[in-house]
C-alpha cells in the first residue's frame, strides 16, 4: 500500500513525517477500541443469551446493578488515550502549523478549474517565470507556497509531503513542505471544485540542487524558434489558435487563461494529470480535450489532419 | 391546543360506552377529505416513515449507480455532470429527506403513546410539518428530475454554487428547497419541545421519560437553534444568485468562508440531530430484549444532552484545512476529541445492559446490538479526524466517506431497521417474519461492512472524495470493486426489509398489545392503537409502568386502567414541565385541510420564487393567507366563542 502515489501512511517530507506517528497512534488506538468493544459485545451476548422471540415473556426480568461501574471504568480507560491524543495533537500542531521562517523558495500557486498555475518569483521579471502543473523544488530545503484561487475553492495536497490547505478566493493561504529525497510526488486537488475535480493533479519534483538550478535556467529561457517549414506553419497556427488562451514566451502567444506552454514538453503530463505527455496523447489532447477531460475549459479544436500535424511539429519543440 | 374552561376532569375506568364517546370525538371521517385533513399523530407518523423510506430507496439507487461508475478505474458510465448531480442528490436525499424525517416519523408516531397522551401538542402544526416535508422533497426532486439537481455536494460550498460558476437552475432549486424544508423542521421541532414538556401523563416526571424522548427533544432544541443559520445561508445564496448581492462574492467584498461557517454551525449539530433520536431507540429497545431496565438511565439521558451542548462547539472541524489560525483550530480540535466522552457513556451503558441482562436474540435485538459496534467504528474514525494535523491528511479522502457512512448508516439506518422490527407490531398489529428478519439483518450487516470497512483503507491510500473517476493506482481498483459489491449486498438487505413489511401487511393481525413484553406505555394499548390512544389517561409511577410489579423497585404503582376520562370533547391533559403534575385540560383541534392548503400555498410561493414569476409568488401568498385564516378562525369546538361571550 506504500505504492499508492497519494497514500499518506508513508511520507517523504518533514511536514508529513511529523504527523505520521500521531496518525499511527490514533489509528492503532481506534483499532484496539473497536476490537475491545466488539469482543465485549460478543461475549456479553454469548454469555447468557436466549434464542427466539417466542420465549421472550418466559425470560424473567432482572435488575441486577445499574451499570455505573461499567461507565466509570470505561470512561477512565478511555480518558487515557483521549488525553494523550489531545496533548500530542497540540504538540504536532504547534510544530507543523507555522510556515518556515526562512524558506529557500517562495512560490505563488494559483488554482484554477482545473489546473495549477505556478509562478517562480526571482529577482525581477527577467528572473521570474511561469509554468503549470509541475512544481520543481530543491531537495532538503523548506519551500513556502502562497495559494491563490482564480475561481472557486480548491485544496492543495501533496500527501507524501504535506497535508491539505484549501485555496480560497479572497484570501491567500500558505502551505509549506520540504522533501527528504529527490523524486516525484503526486499532488491532487482535494476540495470539490466542479466537473474535473478528479483530473486536477500536479506533481512536485524534488531535484538535487544542481538539477534544480539547471531546470530553473531552462525554464527561464523563451521558447526556441521553429527550425523547419512545418514547424513554422505550426507556430503560426499555434499563435493564432492556442495563443488566445495560452502563453508561449518568445512568441506572440501571450494569453494567461490556460497553462503556460513555453516548455510544455518538459512536463510529464497533459491536462493536469489527465494523460501522460507523449506525442500520441498530445495529438488527442489538442484535437479533442472535451473527450478526454469533459467540461474542461479547453474547447475541441477541429483542426484538419494537416493542421494538426503542423501544430504538433511546433509544440514538440517546446522542450 | 387551548386551555378550556375551569372544570375538574372526571376520573374513572374504561368502558364500552366510554370508548364509543371517544371514537365519536377522535375518529376522522372516511374518504379523501378525511385522509387529507387528518391530524392524528399516528397517521402523520406513518406517512413520514413511508415517505422517508421512499427517499431512502431513491438515495440508495443513486448510490448504486455511482458505485457502478466507481467499480473500476476510468469508467465512463456517467459523465462528470451526471456524477456530480448524483452524489449531491444522494447526500441531500439521505441527510435531509431520509435521515431526519424517518426519525420525525417514528417520534411522531410514538411520542404520545410513550408519553401517555392522546396527540402531539399541536396536531395541525404536525400535519403542516409533514405536508411541507413532502412538498419540499418533491420540489427538490423536481430539480433533479429535470436535470437541475444540486451539483455542489450537500454542503454546497460557494463560490462554485454562485451564479458565475453555476448558471443553471440547479442551485436555485437546492437553495429554495432547503429554505422550504427548513420550515417543516422548525415547526416540527417546536411541536416536539412543547409536547415533551407539557403533555406527559400525570406522574411521568422528567426523569421517567423514555430516552427516545430525550433524544428527539435534544435534537429538536438543536434544530430550533441551528436551522435559522442554514436557512439564512441558503437565502443569502439565492439573493447573491438572483439579485446580485455580495454576501459570498469576494470580488464585491463578501466572504467565501462565511458560507462554510453558516453551513457547519448548522451542519454539525444536525449530524447529532439525526443520530440522537436513533440512539434513543436503541436505549429504549435494547433493554426490552435484555430483560432488564437500561443501565444508568440518568447518565444516558445526561450524555444525550451533553453531546448536543458540545456539538454546538465543534463545527470548525469541518474546516480544519481552510487556513484558520492555529489557536482557533486547537480549541475545536479539543472540543471534537472531548465529545467522545458522552458518546462513550452511551456505549458502556448499552454494554452493561447486555452484560447485566439476559439477551434474547431477535432481529430487533440484532439491529440494536450491532449498532453499538458500528457506532464505535464511526466514533473512532471521527476521533481521528478530530486531530487537526491528522485531519489535514484524512479530510476529503474516502476515509471521511467511510466515517460518515458508519455514522449515518450505523447510527441511523440500523437502529431504524431495528425500530421497524420492534414497533411494526404496534403500528399494524402484525409481527414481521423473524426468519426473514435474520436474513435481512445479516445481509445488511455483511453488505454494509464489506462496502464501508475497506473504504477506510481506500482513504488511507489517498483516494479523494467526490471524484467521478480515478486512475488505476495500486490497491484502488480492488478496494473500490469490493465497495461496489458490498453496496449491492447492502441494498439487497434493505430490499428484504421492504419485502418483509409487504409480506406481513398481507397477514393477520395477531400481534396483541405487547408481543415483546416491553415496559413502556405504548405497549399497554391495543395494536394498532385506537384513534384516541388512551381510553383513560394513565398515571405513571416509574420508568417501566408495565414491569413495575415484577421489578418491584418501589411500592408505587402506575395506574393504567383508572385515570382521567376526558370524554367531553377532543381532549387530553396538560401537565407541568418537570414533575408532570396535572395542569389543565387541552381542547385538541379537529381535523382540517388548512395545513395542506397552507403547504400548497407555500409550494406555489416557492415555485414562483424559483421561476421569478411574481404572479405565482403572490398567488401562493394569497393561498397561504387564506389557509392561515382557515387555521386561526375562532372555533366553537375549542370553546373560543363561549369564552368571548362570557367576557361580554
Amino acid at each position: 500500500m506504500n505504492a499508492s502515489p497519494l497514500g499518506y501512511l508513508n511520507a517523504a517530507g518533514t511536514r508529513a513525517h511529523s504527523i505520521l506517528p500521531l496518525t499511527w497512534f490514533m489509528l492503532l488506538v481506534s483499532i484496539v477500541v473497536c476490537l475491545v468493544i466488539g469482543i465485549l459485545l460478543w461475549l456479553g451476548i454469548q454469555r447468557r443469551k436466549v434464542r427466539g422471540a417466542e420465549d421472550l415473556v418466559r425470560v424473567p426480568l432482572t435488575h441486577d446493578g445499574n451499570g455505573v461501574q461499567w461507565i466509570r471504568v470505561g470512561l477512565i480507560v478511555s480518558a487515557v488515550p483521549l488525553s494523550v491524543a489531545l496533548v500530542w495533537t497540540m504538540f504536532v500542531l504547534a510544530a507543523v502549523a507555522g510556515p518556515p521562517v526562512h524558506p529557500a523558495l517562495v512560490l505563488d500557486v494559483t488554482a484554477r478549474q482545473w489546473w495549477w498555475d505556478v509562478r517562480y518569483n526571482g529577482n525581477g521579471p527577467a528572473n521570474s517565470f511561469q509554468t503549470a502543473n509541475e512544481i520543481h523544488i530543491p531537495v532538503g530545503q523548506p519551500v513556502l507556497v502562497r495559494l491563490h484561487a482564480a475561481d472557486v475553492i480548491h485544496s492543495f495536497w501533496v500527501p507524501k509531503l504535506t497535508g491539505k490547505t484549501d485555496v480560497i478566493p479572497g484570501q491567500v493561504n500558505q502551505s509549506w513542505f520540504e522533501a527528504d529525497s529527490p523524486g516525484r510526488y503526486l499532488g491532487q486537488c482535494s476540495e470539490y471544485c466542479g466537473y474535473q475535480h478528479a483530473h486536477m493533479q500536479f506533481e512536485v519534483v524534488a531535484d538535487t540542487p544542481q538539477d534544480f538550478a539547471a531546470w530553473t535556467a531552462a525554464q527561464l529561457k523563451p521558447a526556441q524558434g521553429p527550425t523547419t517549414e512545418q514547424q513554422t506553419r505550426g507556430l503560426a497556427l499555434v499563435q493564432f489558435r492556442c495563443g488566445l488562451c495560452h502563453q508561449i514566451r518568445g512568441t506572440d502567444a501571450g494569453a494567461v487563461m490556460g497553462p503556460d506552454l513555453t516548455h510544455l514538453m518538459s512536463r510529464r503530463t497533459l491536462g493536469a494529470g489527465t494523460l501522460a505527455n507523449n506525442a500520441g496523447n498530445l495529438a488527442g489532447w489538442v484535437e479533442a480535450p472535451q473527450e478526454l477531460k469533459p467540461g474542461s475549459q479547453m474547447p475541441n479544436q477541429y483542426l484538419s489532419a494537416a493542421e494538426l500535424q503542423d501544430a504538433l511539429a511546433y509544440l514538440e519543440t517546446l522542450k | 391546543m387551548k386551555a378550556a374552561d375551569f372544570r375538574t376532569p372526571r376520573v374513572g375506568i374504561d368502558s364500552v360506552e366510554h370508548q364509543g364517546k371517544l371514537y365519536r370525538h377522535w375518529e376522522r371521517p372516511e374518504g379523501v377529505w378525511g385522509f387529507l385533513g387528518s391530524v392524528d399523530h399516528k397517521e402523520i407518523g406513518i406517512r413520514y416513515i413511508v415517505t422517508a423510506f421512499v427517499f431512502l430507496a431513491l438515495g440508495g439507487l443513486e448510490a448504486l449507480v455511482m458505485r457502478m461508475q466507481l467499480a473500476g478505474p476510468n469508467r465512463t458510465l456517467l459523465t462528470p455532470e451526471q456524477y456530480d448531480q448524483l452524489f449531491s442528490t444522494h447526500g441531500m436525499t439521505m441527510i435531509f429527506l431520509y435521515a431526519s424525517p424517518i426519525l420525525s416519523g417514528f417520534s411522531n408516531y410514538l411520542w404520545p403513546l410513550l408519553l401517555g397522551s392522546r396527540d402531539m401538542a399541536f396536531p395541525r402544526l404536525n400535519a403542516l410539518s409533514y405536508w411541507i416535508y413532502l412538498a419540499s422533497g418533491l420540489f427538490l426532486y423536481a430539480g433533479f428530475l429535470t436535470g437541475n439537481g444540486p451539483n455542489d455536494g450537500w454542503f454546497n460550498y460557494v463560490p462554485y454554487a454562485s451564479k458565475a460558476f453555476n448558471p443553471g437552475l440547479n442551485e436555485d432549486f437546492y437553495a429554495l428547497g432547503m429554505v422550504f424544508l427548513g420550515i417543516s423542521v422548525t415547526v416540527g421541532a417546536a411541536n416536539f419541545i412543547v409536547t415533551a414538556f407539557r403533555t406527559r401523563a400525570p406522574g411521568m416526571s422528567i426523569d421517567r421519560m423514555p430516552i427516545l424522548i430525550w433524544g428527539t427533544l435534544t435534537a429538536s432544541v438543536a434544530n430550533l437553534v441551528v436551522i435559522p443559520a442554514v436557512s439564512l445561508a441558503f437565502f443569502l445564496l439565492w439573493m447573491d444568485r438572483q439579485f446580485g448581492t455580495h454576501f459570498f462574492d469576494t470580488a464585491g467584498g463578501g466572504q467565501a468562508l462565511l458560507w462554510q461557517h453558516l453551513f457547519w454551525i448548522f451542519g454539525h449539530p444536525w449530524v447529532y440531530a439525526i443520530v440522537l433520536p436513533a440512539m434513543g431507540m436503541v436505549s429504549d429497545g435494547l433493554p426490552v430484549f435484555c430483560r432488564r431496565p437500561l443501565a444508568s438511565y440518568s447518565l444516558v439521558a445526561l450524555s444525550t444532552v451533553a453531546t448536543m451542548i458540545l456539538g454546538f462547539g465543534v463545527w470548525v472541524h469541518h474546516m480544519f484545512a481552510t487556513g484558520l489560525p492555529g489557536l482557533g483550530l486547537a480549541f475545536f480540535s479539543g472540543a471534537s476529541i472531548a465529545i467522545t466522552i458522552p458518546s462513550a457513556v452511551a456505549v458502556f451503558a448499552w454494554l452493561a445492559t447486555i452484560w447485566l441482562g439476559r439477551p434474547v436474540i431477535t432481529t430487533a435485538f440484532l439491529f440494536f446490538a450491532s449498532m453499538i459496534i458500528l457506532f464505535v467504528i464511526g466514533g473512532v474514525s471521527g476521533f481521528m479526524t478530530a486531530s487537526v494535523p491528522v485531519d489535514w491528511q484524512l479530510t476529503d479522502t474516502y476515509f471521511v466517506v467511510a466515517h460518515l457512512h458508519y455514522v449515518l448508516i450505523g447510527i441511523n439506518v440500523f437502529p431504524v431497521a431495528g425500530a421497524v422490527y420492534f414497533w411494526f407490531p404496534k403500528m399494524t398489529g402484525r409481527m414481521l417474519d423473524e426468519r426473514l428478519g435474520r436474513w435481512n439483518f445479516w445481509i445488511m450487516f455483511a453488505g454494509f461492512n464489506i462496502a464501508f470497512l475497506p473504504m477506510h483503507l481506500t482513504g488511507l491510500l489517498g483516494m479523494p472524495r467526490r471524484v467521478y473517476t480515478y486512475n488505476d493506482y495500486p490497491g484502488w481498483h480492488a478496494l473500490n470493486l469490493l465497495t461496489s459489491v458490498g453496496s449491492v449486498i447492502f441494498a439487497l438487505g434493505i430490499l428484504l426489509l421492504f419485502i418483509n413489511v409487504a409480506k406481513s401487511l398481507k397477514g393477520k393481525a395477531t400481534a396483541g398489545a405487547n408481543p415483546w413484553d416491553a415496559p413502556t406505555l405504548e405497549w399497554s394499548l391495543p395494536s394498532p392503537p385506537p384513534p384516541y390512544n388512551f381510553a383513560v389517561i394513565p398515571t405513571v409511577a416509574s420508568r417501566h409502568p408495565l414491569w413495575e410489579g415484577r421489578l418491584d423497585e418501589s411500592s408505587k404503582r402506575s395506574s393504567l386502567d383508572r385515570g382521567l376520562l376526558l370524554d367531553q370533547g377532543k381532549e387530553t391533559i396538560a401537565t407541568s414541565a418537570l414533575d408532570a403534575g396535572p395542569d389543565m385540560i387541552l381542547e385538541m383541534p379537529q381535523d382540517s385541510v388548512a395545513p395542506l392548503v397552507l403547504a400548497l400555498g407555500l409550494s406555489g410561493l416557492f415555485v414562483g420564487l424559483l421561476l421569478k414569476s411574481w404572479t405565482l409568488t403572490a398567488l401562493g401568498g394569497v393561498v397561504l393567507t387564506v389557509a392561515l385564516f382557515m387555521w386561526l378562525w375562532p372555533r366553537r369546538d375549542l370553546r373560543e366563542r363561549e369564552a368571548e361571550a362570557a367576557h361580554v
